[in-house]
Parts: structure tokens; C-alpha cells; sequence
């Protein structure tokens, strides 16, 4: 990890067990963080980022966006399961250049992460609440969607990381 | 899917070649398919490395959700799969004959990753009567209720498809995919009357498959029958409609498509 230009940290499953099978390397991941080494979180590693989870009881995560994760309203069927939309709120992030606001990406989740402070919002998507499906503070970057699963939209954005990384 | 080439049927027989099953997926995704559906319909199970090798170059072609179904028996089956890189699995026949392995899989991948495949027959009947247990509905064609079947359309369980698709989902199935033996194949559409119903049922996605001959199929399956999606194969495969025009009628309709 240490010789890599970047780290991604990928993720389907439940937090407390992935927060536990990540804790021998995580303060590899925040010296490197610390000097500046690119992340970018996909969805439970989003979540993974964030001060604590309520999933499953109250876990502790990387503390790297101050905020918690928490379940999706219960009006709506949860898990989010399927396309939704992007709703751009910094379009001149890295992260989506050449992205159009209204852009479909594949979701599936229970949980979001509720970030405290607002200008980490990249973007935001409406699924019985309004919740930021995309953040990035520094040189980290992260989305609750799947961009390897979102089509020529989510190729797109992993290729705007990969040349963030090589600029 | 048969042998590692795509192949369809009427009914789920007289199965003639439509193609390899990579090249078709990829040229699906860039027509702008939501997701791929691969049912392996080979006989035989020791072809299952040629399915392997299809889903490993698969995922390297295709950048959405698919989902691969048909012969698979055990949890073993559903690792080896999800992990050459398919995204979610699709289970009947093994479910009917031993329902926890649902809840098996649930625990262990995910209810995301797991889809209840059904395959459903209509009973019609003259007279609730004759069979107290089952669901029985008004349908144009009669009043009936829906049997199962298992190994590729082969076998009818007698079992009440509406309380068989409830129980799936009390195990742990995430999403339900209904495929007609009545309407397989034969271009007239999805079993609109059994979506609905199911629809006010379970909490879970429901997936039409079997029947689409024209975009007002799938329309319909998705407006009356209130399916979440429309799974159509002959229409795409011998070129009759492109994903591509589907979408853009159904969103001429009113239907909220990504474009």
C-alpha cells in the first residue's frame, strides 16, 4: 500500500465486520492519508470513512468525514437497490468532470453516511431523503454508488480519479 | 444460455443458436441495457467451467449489474460464481427442493446478491372450490391460480406460486424474477395479472420475465402489472427491437428510464 500511487477501498456487506477485518492496516491508511496519498471509498467504504455507523449497534469508523452513518428512511424499500440520480452540487470536482447533472449510477445500500459539514458534498441523490451520494475533502474522495456497476457514467468517473492520482 | 452460446425457445423448448453470450452482453451494455440476465440452460453439469469462463469475461466486458441463473445447487456454486465476477445469482429448482439454502446464502453474501428465479403455469379452473389453498384470480382468460416449476419448465411442484414468492422472500431472496411458461417465447406478453398481485404482496423488486413481443408488453408489465423491471430476450436477440428504442418509448409514456 505504502508503494501505491493510490488507495481505493471497495465494499458490499456490514460494517462491523469490515470495519474489524480493516483495523490492522487502518493506521497504514491514515499516515498515508496524512501525506497525502489519494482514497477513494465506494460505497460501504464510504461509510467506512465516517466517525461512527449505527448499523448493527454503534461502530467506529476512520473518522476521516466527521458524521454518521445511518439507515435509510423505512417508508422507502430499503435496501436502495437500483439506478438513481446525481444531483451535482460541486461540478467543478475532479471527481466528475464531463459528468451532467441527472446522470443515472447503480446503488445499493441501506445505510448513508449524514456528513456534518456540507461543502464535503459533491453530490446528492433523492431516495426517501435527500442524502450525499458522493463527498470529497482533500485529496479523498468517495461514493455511496457503484461506479463499477453505473455504466459509461461510472467509467467515467473512476477514470477522472485515476487521472486525478496521475496529475 | 446452452454450451456456452445463447440460444432461446418457446416455452422453454425447440431452443435454436442466437449468439455468444459475451459479445451479445457487451453489445447490450453499450445499447444501454439497465442489467444482463444469464440462465444457463446446459444439460449437463459438468459444463459448469464453460459458464465460469462466460461470467469471468463477461465482467471484463461489462460495466452493469448481471445477474447469472440455472443449475445452481449449492452455496459453493453461488462463491464460485459471484466471485468470477457476477453480481448476483439466481436460484430455483435448489430453493424449492431445500428453501434454506436461500437463507444460507442471505447470510452469507448478502440478500443483494440473492434473486428467487420462479417459473410459473396457470391452472384455470371453473370454481374456487376446487382448490381451497391456492391464490385464485380473475384473469382475461379464466379464473386460475400458479403452479411452480422447477428444472428448467421440466417438472411441476404443486405449489402455489403467489405464497411460494412470499416465502422466498421471508428467507432472505432480494429481488423475485417470474418467468410464464404460458406467455414464454410467445410474443404476447407478461403474465400482467400475476405481477400485480405479487406486486401488493412483497417488498422486494419484482422482475417480469417471458412474453415481450412489442414495447407495449413491457410498458404494461410495468405500469398495470407494477413489476420494478422488464426482463425481455427474443425481442433483443434476433434484433427485432433495440434496448435503445424500448427505452425511449417507454419513456415517451411516462416511465422514468435512465437514457
Amino acid at each position: 500500500m505504502i508503494d501505491a500511487d493510490a488507495i481505493v477501498l471497495p465494499g458490499v456487506g456490514a460494517f462491523q465486520e469490515a470495519i474489524k477485518n480493516l483495523r490492522p492496516i487502518s493506521d497504514v491508511i491514515l499516515d498515508q492519508i496524512q501525506e497525502g496519498k489519494p482514497l477513494l471509498g465506494i460505497c460501504l467504504g464510504l461509510q467506512l470513512l465516517f466517525t461512527t455507523s449505527t448499523e448493527g449497534g454503534l461502530h467506529k469508523g476512520l473518522d476521516i468525514f466527521k458524521g454518521k452513518v445511518v439507515q435509510l428512511p423505512l417508508h422507502v424499500k430499503v435496501p436502495h437497490m437500483g439506478w438513481n440520480t446525481l444531483r451535482i452540487v460541486k461540478p467543478d470536482s475532479p471527481l466528475f468532470e464531463g459528468i451532467s447533472g441527472g446522470a443515472y449510477v447503480y446503488f445499493v445500500h441501506s445505510y448513508y453516511g449524514d456528513v456534518e459539514n456540507e461543502d464535503e458534498i459533491v453530490s446528492k441523490t433523492y431516495y426517501g431523503t435527500d442524502f450525499a451520494s458522493a463527498l470529497s475533502k482533500d485529496q479523498i474522495f468517495a461514493t455511496q454508488f457503484h461506479p463499477e456497476k453505473s455504466g459509461v457514467t461510472g467509467l467515467q468517473i473512476l477514470k477522472n480519479f485515476v487521472e486525478y492520482v496521475g496529475s | 444460455m446452452m454450451n456456452g452460446r445463447v440460444v432461446k425457445g418457446i416455452g422453454f423448448k425447440d431452443l435454436r443458436d442466437a449468439g455468444d453470450p459475451v459479445e451479445l452482453a457487451s453489445y447490450y451494455f453499450q445499447q444501454g441495457a439497465d442489467e444482463i440476465v444469464f440462465l444457463d440452460v446446459t444439460a449437463s453439469y459438468e459444463k459448469r467451467d464453460i459458464l465460469i469462463n462466460v461470467v469471468e469475461r463477461t465482467s471484463d466486458s461489462i460495466f452493469i449489474p448481471f445477474t447469472v441463473g440455472g443449475g445452481i445447487r449449492s452455496l459453493e456454486d453461488i462463491r464460485r460464481i459471484l466471485c468470477s465476477g457476477a453480481d448476483k445469482v439466481a436460484i430455483n429448482t435448489a430453493a424449492v427442493k431445500d428453501p434454506n439454502l436461500i437463507q444460507q446464502c442471505a447470510r452469507m453474501f448478502g440478500s443483494q446478491c440473492i434473486v428467487s428465479s420462479i417459473d410459473i403455469k396457470r391452472v384455470y379452473l371453473a370454481d374456487e372450490t376446487e382448490a381451497p389453498e391456492r391464490v385464485i384470480l380473475e384473469t382475461p382468460r379464466g379464473k386460475c391460480w400458479w403452479s411452480i416449476y422447477i428444472y428448467g419448465g421440466r417438472q411441476e411442484v404443486n405449489r402455489d406460486a403467489i405464497k411460494w414468492a412470499e416465502k422466498v422472500v421471508e428467507l432472505g431472496a432480494g429481488e423475485i424474477v417470474v418467468s410464464s411458461l404460458d406467455f414464454d417465447g410467445t410474443k404476447q406478453g407478461y403474465d400482467i395479472t400475476f405481477l400485480r398481485e405479487l406486486s401488493q404482496r412483497v417488498s422486494v423488486p419484482i422482475i417480469g420475465s417471458s412474453g415481450a413481443g412489442i414495447p407495449e408488453h413491457i410498458l404494461e408489465a410495468l405500469t398495470v402489472g407494477n413489476a420494478d423491471a422488464a426482463l425481455a430476450a427474443s425481442i433483443f436477440h434476433y434484433g427485432t427491437y433495440t434496448v435503445r428504442e424500448v427505452k425511449e418509448y417507454l419513456a415517451e409514456h411516462g416511465v422514468l428510464v435512465r437514457l
